[in-house]
């Protein structure tokens, strides 16, 4: 990573035949990781399988019950445990569980009486719309403030991002949630208020990905676009700060590492600028970390946005799977898990790809 | 540097630019905030949770109905007239002429036999409902018939008392659905047999009632629209609209906004905040559920009527009334919810820890003993009941110990009789009191019965209570039947194994532009045909 940036200077600028080559090296590198992606995912998988049908299982919850409640009579119990297949043995129970999963089939949520896959792919977009614009905002602004904490080191700008870290690090998103909606929706009337959309508005755009903004966009619909960005807005923002707050803690450490670097002194007597040798030369050599640091942060974001979605009544994967998990909805939270699963593995070897573009030493 | 300043400065003033969102809403649409995520399936005769009953109580329309404004009254539905036949068996309703459903199709007495019919043959929750009048898949196609275009007969196992019958109809289990629009939405389900459209109706409907669905999205939102068919006045609102807002704080900050118009779940704190900031109207009626512990009497103390009296008098019933329960729940002893037909506000108990210090020397346990009590963790004001309780009992030498779960672990536990205690709610499910006998009956207190009320779960068999509750549900003079239901409450009261403590209170707050806008005791009764802004 401490590699001088004129050595990949000359990677770049190799001959074609040898391009050729990495080429291919990079394409066998991108069919391992495709590999190992399949297995981490079928290991992933496999295990997720075993432990939610155990934990299904031995939870001190009777599974007809949780379907037809507490008042049906004995033979309408009857008849849906004998739907369910819990009269059948248990290894034929686990058999029939896998081989509907592996259809793509995660059974019917007790909590919507649903099949979970319907409602999978209703929330998933919701939670992914946020967790990107909330991303966003943690890059667009997370990466430059480290980089400055980092070149001033010690100034008055570090010391705030400093405090704005900790603030990011120690107040609970939900007390600041309640307070954005109270100043920013209430007070100054700037952004709009709990939920993706006015009640007045929904379902005017058709939906085809499910992300509203996107959807509002194919439509050509403004009015939808504006009204939903309005919403997106504050939750996104709030996500985004704590992002931010961990990015441009990880882009100052990992900045002040290079800035100590001898190979700066050499761009610095070779009399490039400030900023070239700022952001040329050491940011140019911790984009390869700064990636994982910005997927880890986007898949936090994925996975820990409950309160969030909680507070401004948003309708996405992290409250599904809390509400499944309280209500013992084990086929929901089997289903979310592998959702969240995959797009950690996803995440990976998309940051894998992004190293191969980045990095020439990886190609 | 500067370049980046400028663009996150452009940026800032893009979001803070965003026009202010403080629309009121729309005149004819009434906007509600309400938790509405234990709502699974729209169909009528699948059908058993609260928030479900107020939609579709809009939507389909029943034979008949109670009043919700004044439960003694019954209101002529889709029926206008009914008669019972001498030997009490046989019930005739002529119905409404020219009644329309929203396809557009007219109401006969062919949509009723459909509508019992598939609420008796799909089984589902519900349809002991039903199956308890004797009618069951063998019999339906003799004992439901349709007359003629415009007369319904069903006839019955018994000869019930004729306010039992008809207060059970008027549940929206009973709700009239189109039988020619869903007999082609019939599929097969996967054991084969047939659907009855249930697959269909989750998600539609098919009623006749002053309103229709527009959209369901599970946990998200659900909206009705006027019935342009329908055969009484026309709803004087065009959409009425629930959205599913978990927090009490933001259900709040929607109505101080002017986004919603009616915000459902706020706490007692929240209510206090609403009132004084001003400008805001109020709404509460008791509901038809009940606050209650189960005392097993399969536990070796309170197998004793003695220890189970002495726990009565160890519940701090008004301080909880004024404080963890405040504005959500009052004080009701009985077994009935107030407003339902055979309701006393008999109240003996209230915290008394000397006397039941005695009772507890009398049963032979003046030092104390242990207990559990099972209690819904996700439940805050029943945690709190029970930490309530802890205080108390320990007072009196009792150390209860609670255990608290997830509802559905305490609910299996409870019906498998494996708590001391277990702290619960029961809402009625039609209204009438014979539904609340669960408190009282128990023809079978073996481990395998082929029913379990909830005097079988607590372990309680009374021979006398069985025979009176048969009686009364036989009884044809609704007087007696009353005063019957009244004198039972004050004999089951002290020897019951439960310790009935509260009724729950709904509040609304609401815009001043919303009128006639009133909840009822049963979530069906809260009907929006008359409101308007």
């Amino acid at each position: 990573m401490s590699k001088p940036a004129i050595a990949s200077a000359s990677a770049v600028a190799a001959p074609s035949a040898e391009a050729g080559a990495h080429f291919l090296h990079g394409v066998r590198r991108l069919l391992l990781a495709g590999g190992g992606l399949f297995f981490s995912l079928a290991a992933t998988f496999f295990g997720l399988l075993v432990i939610t049908f155990v934990i299904g299982r031995l939870m001190p919850v009777d599974p007809v019950l949780s379907a037809v409640g507490d008042r049906a009579s004995q033979a309408t119990y009857n008849q849906v445990k004998e739907a369910m297949g819990l009269n059948l043995p248990i290894w034929h129970q686990f058999a029939r569980y896998a081989w509907n999963v592996l259809h793509g089939d995660f059974g019917m949520s007790t909590l919507t009486a649903r099949p979970v896959m319907e409602d999978l792919i209703r929330v998933f977009p919701a939670t992914a719309e946020m967790a990107t614009v909330a991303i966003i905002i943690g890059i667009v602004c997370g990466i430059p403030l480290g980089v400055w904490a980092a070149v001033y080191r010690n100034s008055l700008l570090d010391h705030v991002m400093r405090v704005v870290g900790l603030i990011g690090y120690s107040v609970p998103i939900f007390w600041l949630g309640v307070m954005g909606l109270l100043v920013f929706y209430l007070q100054l009337g700037w952004v709009g208020g709990p939920g993706r959309l006015d009640v007045y508005l929904d379902g005017e755009v058709p939906t085809v990905t499910g992300l509203i903004l996107v959807d509002a966009v194919i439509a050509g619909d403004w009015e939808v676009f504006a009204n939903a960005f309005s919403h997106i807005i504050l939750p996104a923002t709030l996500l985004g700060y704590y992002s931010l707050a961990y990015i441009s803690r990880m882009t100052r450490s990992l900045m002040l590492e290079q800035l100590n670097q001898e190979y700066l002194i050499t761009a610095r007597v070779k009399g490039l600028s400030e900023r070239r040798v700022v952001w040329r030369h050491a940011f140019g050599n911790i984009q390869v970390a700064l990636i994982t640091v910005c997927a880890l942060a986007f898949a936090n974001i994925l996975e820990g946005s409950v309160l969030t979605e909680t507070v401004f009544a948003w309708p996405g994967i992290g409250r599904y799977i809390t509400t499944a998990l309280l209500s013992a909805d084990m086929n929901a939270v089997l289903g979310g898990t592998i959702v969240v699963g995959t797009v950690y593995v996803g995440l990976n070897l998309l940051s894998d790809i992004l190293y191969l573009i980045v990095d020439p030493r990886a190609r | 540097m500067k370049k980046l300043l400028a663009a996150m400065a452009l940026g800032a003033s893009f979001a803070l630019a965003t026009p202010a969102v403080h629309a009121a809403t729309p005149k004819d649409t009434l906007i509600e905030a309400w938790r509405i995520d234990d709502m699974i399936t729209l169909d009528p005769a699948e059908m058993y949770e609260l928030s479900t009953y107020e939609v579709t109580g809009n939507v389909y329309d029943t034979l008949v109905a109670v009043n919700g404004r004044k439960t003694s009254e019954i209101l002529h539905k889709a029926a206008l007239s009914w008669t019972v036949s001498d030997d009490g068996k046989t019930y005739t309703f002529k119905l409404r002429p020219n009644q329309k459903f929203q396809s557009g199709n007219p109401v006969t007495a062919a949509d009723v036999v459909y509508s019992y019919q598939r609420l008796t043959a799909l089984n589902k929750s519900p349809a002991f409902l039903i199956q308890d009048l004797g009618i069951t898949t063998d019999n339906m196609n003799t004992t439901l018939k349709a007359v003629d275009d415009l007369t319904f007969q069903m006839t019955v196992d018994q000869a019930y008392a004729p306010s039992f019958v008809i207060n059970k109809l008027c549940a929206t289990n009973f709700g009239i659905v189109d039988s020619v629009l869903l007999k082609s939405k019939e599929a097969k389900q996967a054991d084969g047999s047939n659907d009855w459209g249930n697959g269909w109706l989750k998600t539609n409907s098919a009623g006749s009632g002053p309103f229709a669905i527009a959209q369901w999205k599970p946990s998200e939102v659900v909206t009705i629209q006027a019935n342009p068919n329908y055969w009484g006045p026309k709803p004087k609102l065009k959409r009425i609209v629930w959205r599913h807002i978990a927090e009490e704080a933001s259900q709040r900050l929607l109505l101080e906004s002017g986004d919603v118009d009616i915000a459902r779940n706020l706490s007692a704190d929240q209510l206090d905040g609403v009132r004084k900031k001003g400008g805001f109207k109020f709404t509460a009626t008791a509901q038809n559920n009940n606050l209650y512990a189960g005392l097993n009497t399969k536990n070796q103390y309170l197998a004793n009527p003695k220890v189970r009296e002495a726990i009565r008098y160890l519940i701090d019933y008004d301080g909880l009334a004024k404080t963890a329960l405040r504005e959500g729940w009052i004080v009701n002893e009985t077994f009935l919810p107030n407003g339902v037909l055979g309701f006393i506000d008999s109240r003996p108990y209230k915290l008394d820890i000397a006397k039941a210090k005695a009772l507890l020397a009398e049963a032979g346990h003046p030092d104390g003993f242990p207990l559990t009590v099972n209690v819904a963790s996700t439940q805050q004001q029943w945690m709190d009941v029970a930490q309530s309780m802890q205080e108390t009992f320990a007072k009196a030498g009792i150390k209860l110990q609670i255990l608290a779960s997830d509802q559905k672990t305490v609910i299996t536990n409870y019906r498998a009789r494996k708590h001391d205690m277990a702290l619960l709610t029961w809402g009625i499910d039609y209204f009438d009191p014979n539904t609340n006998m669960a408190f009282v009956v128990n023809t079978d207190n073996s481990d395998t019965p082929k029913s379990k009320p909830l005097a079988w779960r607590n372990g309680w068999m009374n021979e006398d209570f069985n025979k009176q509750a048969a009686a009364l549900l036989m009884e044809t003079d609704a007087g007696k039947r009353k005063a019957g239901y009244q004198a039972m409450i004050k004999a089951w009261q002290p020897i019951s194994p439960f310790a009935m403590m509260f009724q729950q209170n709904m509040v609304a707050a609401l815009s001043p532009k919303v009128k006639n806008f009133f909840i009822g005791p049963n979530p069906e009764m809260t009907q929006y045909d008359t409101v308007y802004k």
